[in-house]
């Protein structure tokens, strides 16, 4: 078998995984503040569509991803007004933004179904270093936002465990209780932490579409990404870092299945290949399920769990 | 009694001044006065609703006063909120400790401290939270992560993290509640030592007994009014109970009377290995008609395994349980309920009761075994019980979860001991006056007693070890899932029990 076909397998699953990271850094931080935001698929959506509309209508591509992000942010600032003000239940508002970002992005991305993508998100020159036999394609032949996605990683996790406010964001997914007796308010870290997930759910979104993407293409875009990313997060262990492995991971399982159709070996259906996210799902669901698990896991103690001061 | 200080002569740390706090339908404090001296120890004693919570959380900030002014060193001063309260040097150590498990001491001590720098070194965070902790005497490792901590430590850690923050005054609510007795010694050399470098301590508390030991003035409340300030030395067991109660009320040990008969619950060997880990092992003991067999010790230590077995809900993994002589090992809760035994388990609203049902379907619960279900005669019941046994409620069909704890844990007791056709004659009863004010322990502890000498077998499984004296005809320690020592309830040495639950016999 040809070797260059598996260089171009792992360049691409590393591609991939840019997108992933970015969704998982996004609801890593969403969830390390005690929320959960299951609408990462229907953010990513819309982060798409909005990028394919914006750069086909204007042909910039930096307003383009600039708009994915505010959608991003938009459809998290509602996730966290549901869950956060009005203390909704979070797994069903997460839900509903799903359907709701599947469903505008389907209507709104309907004029341009089917036109092919109108800008491209060129890879860097860099020169020596993607010269380099095997490891040169591999590693050095993408563009700027997949090594931003990386140091952008490595921020989080320093943020998370180096800094004051990360102190304080682990301690309000943990014990919320304790940062409110401490003065801070509990809704606002939630809030900022949501949005700003949010934030890099969109920019995964937007950057996946013109970088990855070849046509606007319904809900088959993104084609269950958000979910693989949200089982990232557990497979990750709510842990910036290990986030890029499991990103790695899932990004060639993802890829190999094209191969070995482009080499005419076809032991898995495709069909199975399309289960993934779903079943990634399932499974970190049911690995969530019992109390036991979940703090095995590392997961954020009060994830999910709205707060309520208790006054009388 | 009261004496009282003109405003020249003595400088409070802190003082309450006719302060009133109402709740929606509760009026929790009614003009209130309050004074604390610097380096004072300061205990506020009351029932549980006595509105002593309310004071301290109006004193820490939490609570803002509708009436009346909180002084800090003479000066009036109005605090928002527990970190302003910080910030005049005043703070609160909660019941239930606000601490994050997975954080290590350091992390949770300086957690939401001003001065914190943008990056955090955990080395130097390390070394200062140590330091406070040495000058004060708190033994405690800065790097232990504080989910693996016991009781007493976490509570260190809380007292440490006052301390990093500033406090010159420290509130307690219910300090002693988790600890066992060596850890409560170790808690009140702690308080000495603080009391020592001028600073001051008010504890919250409805224990009657320890708070004399350590108090230089003791405040008594009762339904949101002061009802009396005894000072050291004036201050005994038998006054203070009349101050918080507003009668005289009987809390001397009650022992069976006459002869104990056949014996109704046995246990031989008894063991439970869950996760590769004994839970329990080899217990064995029996409790005959008649009599009380009470099981004292730390939370933790097995006594929820041990009443869970006994009750059908897990089976041993080794040994036998029997009742009235009949192996009711592993044969489930419903025909461990049909061979005679009653269970009053620790958490009464949500395995005892089904809260959101009334009083009176409650009882139905148990009652009847048919398909259909009789409200009529459960209804009559119902009523006899609320008169009988005083339960405080609008009606038989209130919803039991919008009753007081005491006045929910009488109807679970009733269900179990008296309902009609019950053939029931082995009581096991887990913490059953957790939580409960003075009156409602009084009146708990009376009807295990009438159960009793109607000849039922009870164990009674609780952590409160006065309890634990004051019923029982038999005494025995759980420690780490074994029984390290035993007792009849007329020759106990409290200092050897004490001693063995906290594993030091």
């Amino acid at each position: 078998m040809n070797s260059n076909v598996w260089i171009l397998t792992f360049a691409d699953a590393i591609s991939i995984a840019t997108t992933l990271i970015l969704a998982t850094l996004g609801a890593i931080l969403t969830e390390r503040s005690g929320v959960i935001n299951l609408g990462v698929e229907g953010i990513l959506l819309m982060g798409a569509v909005t990028a394919f509309l914006v750069s086909d209508g204007t042909g910039n591509l930096w307003l383009a991803l600039f708009l994915s992000v505010l959608v991003g942010v938009a459809m998290s600032a509602v996730h966290a007004t549901l869950t956060i003000t009005l203390r909704a239940n979070q797994i069903v508002a997460g839900l509903a933004l799903v359907i709701f970002g599947n469903g505008l992005s389907q209507f709104i991305g309907k004029p341009v179904e089917g036109k092919t993508r109108p800008v491209t998100i060129e890879p860097l020159k860099l020169g020596p270093l993607s010269d380099i036999p095997v490891l040169g394609p591999i590693l050095f032949g993408h563009d700027m936002f997949t090594y931003l996605t990386w140091a952008g990683a490595l921020l989080c996790s320093l943020y998370l465990n180096r800094t004051r406010p990360g102190l304080v964001l682990r301690a309000t997914g943990d014990a919320p209780a304790t940062v409110d007796a401490q003065g801070v308010s509990v809704a606002m870290i939630r809030f900022v932490h949501t949005i700003l997930g949010g934030a890099l759910m969109g920019l995964a979104g937007g950057w996946f579409m013109l970088a990855r993407g070849t046509a606007w293409s319904q809900a088959a875009t993104t084609n269950g990404i958000g979910w693989i990313a949200l089982s990232l997060v557990v497979f990750a262990a709510w842990r910036p870092l290990r986030a890029i492995a499991g990103a790695v991971l899932f990004g060639f399982t993802l890829q190999v299945p094209f191969t070995l159709q482009g080499q005419q070996i076809n032991i898995l259906p495709p069909e199975i290949v399309q289960m993934l996210p779903y079943v990634a799902t399932l499974f970190v669901l049911v690995m969530l399920s019992t109390p036991r698990a979940r703090r095995l896991l590392g997961a954020p103690k009060m994830l999910g769990q709205p707060f309520v001061r208790d006054e009388r | 009694m009261g004496s009282h200080r003109s405003g020249g002569a003595t400088l409070f740390a802190l003082s309450a001044r006719q302060v009133t706090k109402r709740f929606p339908g509760v009026l929790a404090n009614d003009r209130v006065d309050f004074d604390l001296l610097p380096g004072e120890v300061h205990t506020l004693l009351g029932e549980n609703g006595a509105g002593k919570s309310t004071l301290a959380s109006v004193l820490c900030g939490l609570y803002k006063p509708d009436e009346g002014a909180v002084l800090r060193n003479g000066t009036q001063v109005r605090l928002t909120s527990p970190r302003h309260g910080l910030q005049n040097g005043i703070a609160m150590v909660h019941q239930h400790f606000r601490l994050v498990d997975r954080f290590s001491v350091a992390e949770n001590v300086v957690l939401g401290h001003r001065k914190l720098p943008f990056l955090l070194r955990a080395n130097d965070l390390e070394d200062q939270v140590g330091q406070v902790a040495e000058r004060f005497g708190l033994p405690l490792d800065p790097r232990a992560v504080v989910g693996e901590l016991s009781a007493g430590q976490r509570q260190r850690v809380e007292i440490v993290k006052a301390l990093y923050h500033g406090a010159e005054i420290l509130l307690l609510d219910e300090p002693t509640a988790l600890l066992a007795p060596p850890e409560v010694e170790k808690l009140f050399e702690t308080v000495r030592a603080m009391t020592q470098a001028g600073k001051s301590v008010v504890f919250v508390s409805h224990k009657l007994g320890e708070v004399v030991d350590i108090s230089d003035r003791v405040t008594v409340m009762r339904d949101g009014r002061v009802t009396g300030s005894v000072a050291r030395g004036e201050a005994d067991t038998r006054k203070l109970a009349e101050l918080m109660v507003g009668r005289d009320i009987d809390l001397s040990p009650r022992r069976s009377r006459g002869e104990a008969r056949e014996t109704l619950l046995s246990l031989s060997n008894v063991g439970l290995t869950k996760d590769g880990v004994d839970r329990i092992s080899q217990v064995s003991f029996a409790v005959r008609a008649g009599e009380i067999v009470g099981v004292a010790g730390v939370s933790g230590n097995g006594q929820r395994e041990l009443a869970e077995i006994v009750a059908g809900l897990i089976a041993p993994t080794s040994g036998e349980v029997s009742i009235n002589g009949e192996r009711v090992n592993g044969v489930g809760t419903r025909n461990v309920r049909k061979a005679g035994l009653a269970y009053v388990p620790e958490d009464r609203l949500g395995t005892g009761l089904a809260p959101s049902l009334s009083i009176v379907d409650n009882l139905v619960l148990t009652r009847d075994r048919g398909f259909l279900v009789d409200r009529k005669s459960a209804h009559l019941e119902a009523e006899a019980f609320i008169k009988q046994l005083e339960i405080k409620t609008p009606s038989a069909l209130t919803a039991t979860r919008k009753l007081s704890g005491g006045n929910s844990q009488k109807v679970l007791l009733a269900r179990e001991i008296f309902t009609a056709g019950s053939n029931s004659r082995v009581l096991v009863v887990c913490s059953p006056t957790r939580g409960l004010d003075v009156g409602a322990v009084e009146a708990v502890h009376k009807l295990l007693d009438e159960a009793r000498n109607a000849g039922k077998a009870i164990l009674l499984i609780s952590e409160d070890l006065d309890e634990v004296l004051t019923l029982a005809d038999k005494i025995l320690v759980l420690y780490r899932g074994s029984v390290v020592h035993e007792a009849t309830g007329d020759q106990v040495d409290v200092e050897a029990v004490g001693l063995a639950m906290a594993g030091l016999s």
